[in-house]
């Protein structure tokens, strides 16, 4: 300490303008961390949570008047409940085959519109293209109720058909995907043209590959989105055989496993959780830029 | 392949949506480029030479006028089938494929008699790839290549289907300087080799004139002169072609002629027979100066730069219509010229190369003809 | 220069775009079209597919309906308080996110991760978090009894616990996509700026004032305009948090009393639905608007 005082002393104007900007420089760093930390904290924390509830067993959790941080004797047992006494698994497929075919059929259907507007000349394009952009400001909750009652009238209530096809057009994706096309060079297509490549060929065999990163953003986002789709499928499906996760973990909790099971809804929500928690933490990089360019939730 | 350009007439509705006059991008071209020869296709941009190209390729339809590629008429037929190599400015390379699949992909578009099996499309693929000396890039892909490299790519794509005609839209402008030199002689040996007739656009004189068979000189989409590049440069049909090519530049002053004598300034600078008196531009081509005590040319010396081979005097004179006047002599100039340079207001006189002087009407600016020789 | 149009033929656009149009047409501009004329339709029954007359009535017994003016208040309290809220916290965390270096890949990963869960799935977990129950006071509520104050059931109990609970879990979910949108604009800074204050010696605060807040003031209104047209459409992260039967709850938000007027226990009444629906679209519309006016005036580019 005493050498330190006299080192002190000795020190030049400068060096203690270095050492308090060095300090101050510290203490900022460290107070941004610890906020960043505790903002951490509460974004993970309930994720936390999901996880040790659902390996809790029942008479454990019930038992617990202070809830614990930890459990020393993990089971699986609510997992086991959350499959056999609800059709957990029935929810997945459904969620499954509603995803993949929604993303799929949105994916032909854009990319050709995309196409139509970036790449081909015909009448009326301009004022279609004017159509499709304000239909971005419209909200989905004015077309949904006029859906319903197609759907309902369609006879087509409880059915993928009535599930997928009011969820397959996005605008939005055409927009993005049409900016993509176009930064593709004008001169491209005309030396595939000059080779006798049809629009078709040209379209998959160069525009496609070459937008190759766009349309990987895209199909993350509608499958998110697609998975996370709560209001139209409630509206729209009342046989617990059609659920998709979103409507069948509100099942659950309205009316599930028979009695108050909180472990066994939270293995639940850990099952249906997963899948996109893991999607992301492989493609958390493309997502993020994915979202960054524009996208919003829902 | 002989090509055969008649009345050929491209307009485009004007941009503008009050003035309803049409933009003639290409005016009435006739003109032929006989069978292996290489056409150099050359004006200022804007001029209409890449909707001439774009025209005979077949990617526009002309206003008017009819396109022959031998004795055939192609002027109604989609690109695909006029059997043309396009290469393209910025290569237009798909940038997914590799160097092999990229000249591989016009090859699988045939379709009936003419579809090809693998093995034949590959040999034709290294054959393209061996003439344009890319065969050991095969599996790059674009962005790995250099620039020179890449246009080779694009050559051998134009080339794999042995076109009858081939076509190079400014295919050295992205060219760096050493490249484009390299290339351009590149160009010249493949062209040589294939004796594919090739039409090739440039707004470089330079480049144009070194390697074409003949060069064909635009403005507004009018033609203002065909013929070997020599012989256009030494016998300009009028101002545009003349100022066009030839660096440095030609020199431009306002002159007239009186009594069979070319005046320029207050200088009686040559004799001139068979000329009626007139208002004249007098272009004189930076070598037709020479240094002579004795000259009748009087110019006020600026400076003096030193290029190795030969020097380049920068002169003004009021008369000129440029700001500076240009003459390049041979080294030996020198020590006459150090003498001069200290001294403000220092003069030079030059006497003129006849046959590096033209005369243009002041008002059609077209080539005015004197002397004996009449070129 | 490929100015004209001779390389593609007409027909052949409509084709590519036919799909498009098609489900675009059935299932956007129909419904635009019907749901205004749904609105203004009296009596309409569902059953029968009839109605008595065409008028305003619709609109007045929505308006009229303490059940929409309850969702009304819910929804202006939740806007009012998680926009401004959340766009301030996601600021302030950017700006953290920005001033380090490790760790920072990792952080905004975490960060993002609710933009990918299931809201009605993480909602119940905020639920069970929240929840008074007959075994337990649950986990926030031991919290709180810690710092001496008295536990409430944030899910079943008073208005302001409800709504307090309602608002937290509303941040929670939409801060992902505003740090994410914040720390790419951030970023996007040209640091020459930063440089160039630096050594005229500029203070933190004056720097961020004055260079940071400008350069970055298009995307924070971006942030305000989306997170008020999304917190008012706010309905799933209700449902995660209170249940379907948010009348009974008094939790209920507009788009919440738009679906439950159309299906469920006490729907049927599509008229009602689509008159309250054109409700939140002129309010969501003026408000955007109202913010496109200021932005103009304020947004330094």
């Amino acid at each position: 300490m005493a050498e330190k005082v006299i080192e002190q002393k000795n020190m030049t104007a400068y060096q203690k303008i270095e050492m308090t900007a060095r300090r101050r420089k510290k203490t900022a760093a460290v107070i941004t961390y610890i906020l960043l930390s505790v903002w951490a904290v509460i974004v993970l924390f309930p994720f936390y949570w999901m996880v040790l509830t659902s390996v809790k067993s029942y008479s454990a959790y019930n038992a617990e008047y202070i809830p614990r941080f930890f459990t020393l004797s993990p089971t699986m047992q609510n997992y086991v409940e959350a499959f056999t006494a609800v059709p957990l698994g029935r929810y997945l497929f459904n969620t499954l085959i509603f995803t993949l075919v929604t993303t799929l059929v949105m994916l032909v259907v854009i990319t050709l519109a995309a196409f139509a507007f970036a790449r081909l000349e015909f009448r009326g394009k301009n004022v279609m293209f004017v159509v499709f952009l304000s239909m971005m400001m419209i909200p989905n909750e004015l077309a949904v109720i006029t859906n319903f009652m197609t759907v309902t009238n369609l006879d087509m209530r409880n059915s993928f058909a009535g599930l997928i096809l009011p969820s397959v057009m996005s605008v939005f994706y055409v927009y993005l995907l049409k900016e993509n096309f176009e930064q593709i060079p004008d001169s491209l297509y005309y030396a595939a043209k000059v080779d006798g490549t049809s629009d078709l060929r040209y379209l998959l065999r160069v525009m496609i590959p070459i937008s190759k990163p766009t349309l990987v953003t895209i199909t993350i986002l509608k499958v998110i989105e697609c998975w996370n789709s709560y209001v139209w499928p409630r509206l729209i499906t009342d046989d617990p055989d059609y659920f998709l996760v979103s409507n069948g973990i509100q099942e659950i909790r309205e009316n599930g496993f028979g009695r108050e099971n909180i472990p066994a809804m939270m293995a639940a929500v850990v099952v249906i959780s997963l899948p996109l928690i893991l999607l992301f933490l492989v493609f958390h990089k493309k997502i993020m830029e994915g979202v960054s360019r524009g996208g919003t939730k829902g | 392949m002989k090509v055969v350009l008649k009345n050929l007439t491209k307009k485009f509705p004007s941009r503008d949506r009050k003035s309803h006059t049409d933009v003639i991008a290409v005016n009435n071209f006739n003109f032929e480029i006989p069978d292996g020869r290489l056409i150099g296709l050359l004006g200022p941009s804007g001029c209409g030479k890449s909707t001439a190209l774009n025209l005979i390729s077949g990617l526009l339809k002309p206003t008017e006028g009819r396109i022959f590629f031998g004795d055939e008429d192609v002027t109604d037929l989609p690109p695909e089938n006029r059997g043309i190599g396009l290469v393209f400015q910025n290569y237009a390379l798909y940038p997914h494929l590799n160097v092999k699949q990229n000249i591989l992909f016009p090859l699988q578009n045939l379709k009936g008699k003419d579809k090809l099996s693998k093995s034949e499309m590959l040999e034709k693929v290294i054959e393209a790839a061996k003439l344009v000396q890319i065969d050991d890039l095969m599996e790059r892909k674009p962005r790995e290549l250099s620039g020179g490299q890449q246009q080779r790519v694009a050559i051998a794509r134009a080339l794999v289907k042995r076109p009858k005609v081939l076509l190079l839209d400014e295919p050295l402008s992205n060219l760096d300087a050493r490249l484009r030199i390299q290339t351009r002689e590149e160009i010249r040996r493949i062209q040589q080799e294939t004796g594919i007739t090739t039409i090739f656009v440039t707004h470089d004189q330079e480049e144009a004139m070194s390697i074409s068979d003949r060069i064909v000189v635009m403005k507004e989409g009018v033609i203002q002169q065909i013929g070997e590049p020599q012989e256009v440069y030494d016998s300009p049909a009028n101002l545009f072609v003349a100022r066009f090519l030839g660096t440095p530049p030609i020199n431009v002053f306002e002159g007239q002629v009186q009594g069979g004598r070319l005046i320029v300034g207050e200088d009686t600078v040559m004799q001139i027979g068979g000329v009626a008196d007139r208002q004249v531009y007098v272009g004189i081509r930076p070598e037709g100066f020479v240094m002579k005590e004795d000259g009748t040319f009087h110019c006020r010396l600026d400076r003096v730069e030193v290029m190795g081979r030969d020097i380049s005097v920068v002169c003004t004179n009021a008369a000129s219509v440029n700001p500076t006047v240009r003459a390049i002599l041979s080294t030996d100039h020198k020590i006459s010229l150090n003498a001069g340079r200290k001294e403000e207001g220092t003069y030079v006189n030059f006497s003129l190369i006849s046959r590096k002087v033209f005369l243009f009407d002041k008002e059609t600016e077209k080539r005015i003809y004197f002397g004996e020789k009449g070129l | 220069m490929m100015r004209d149009k001779t390389i593609n033929s007409g027909l052949k656009g409509w084709i590519y775009l036919l799909p498009a149009v098609l489900f675009l047409g059935v299932f956007m501009v129909y419904p635009l079209v019907d749901v205004l004329v749904y609105s203004f339709e009296e009596g309409y029954n569902s059953a029968s597919q009839t109605y008595f007359g065409i008028g305003s009535y619709n609109y007045a017994y929505v308006l009229r309906d303490p059940y929409f003016l309850q969702a009304l208040k819910n929804t202006f309290l939740l806007v009012i308080i998680t926009v401004p809220l959340s766009t301030g916290i996601a600021l302030l965390i950017s700006l953290g996110l920005n001033s380090i270096k490790p760790f920072r890949d990792l952080f905004q990963t975490i960060y993002f991760l609710p933009y990918v869960t299931n809201t009605l799935a993480v909602g119940m977990v905020f639920m069970i978090l929240f929840k008074k129950t007959a075994y337990s006071d649950g986990l926030i509520n031991l919290l709180i009894s810690c710092f001496g104050g008295e536990g409430v059931d944030f899910i079943d109990g008073p208005y302001w616990a409800k709504m307090f609970v309602l608002c937290i879990y509303t941040i929670w979910v939409v801060m992902p996509f505003k740090i994410l949108i914040l720390t790419s604009a951030l970023a996007a800074v040209d640091q020459q700026y930063y440089n160039a204050a630096k050594v005229d010696g500029t203070s933190k605060f004056r720097t961020f004032a004055r260079i940071t807040l400008p350069m970055i003031s298009p995307m924070i209104f971006y942030l305000i305009i989306t997170g008020f047209i999304g917190a008012f459409k706010a309905y799933s992260d209700v449902v995660a948090l209170f249940g379907t039967n948010l009348n009974a709850a008094g939790m209920n938000t507009i788009v919440g009393y738009v679906y439950d007027m159309l299906y469920g226990d006490s729907g049927g009444y599509p008229s009602y639905a689509s008159a309250a629906a054109i409700l939140l679209f002129a309010i969501v519309f003026t408000i955007t608007c109202i913010n496109l006016l200021i932005s103009k005036r304020k947004v330094y580019y």
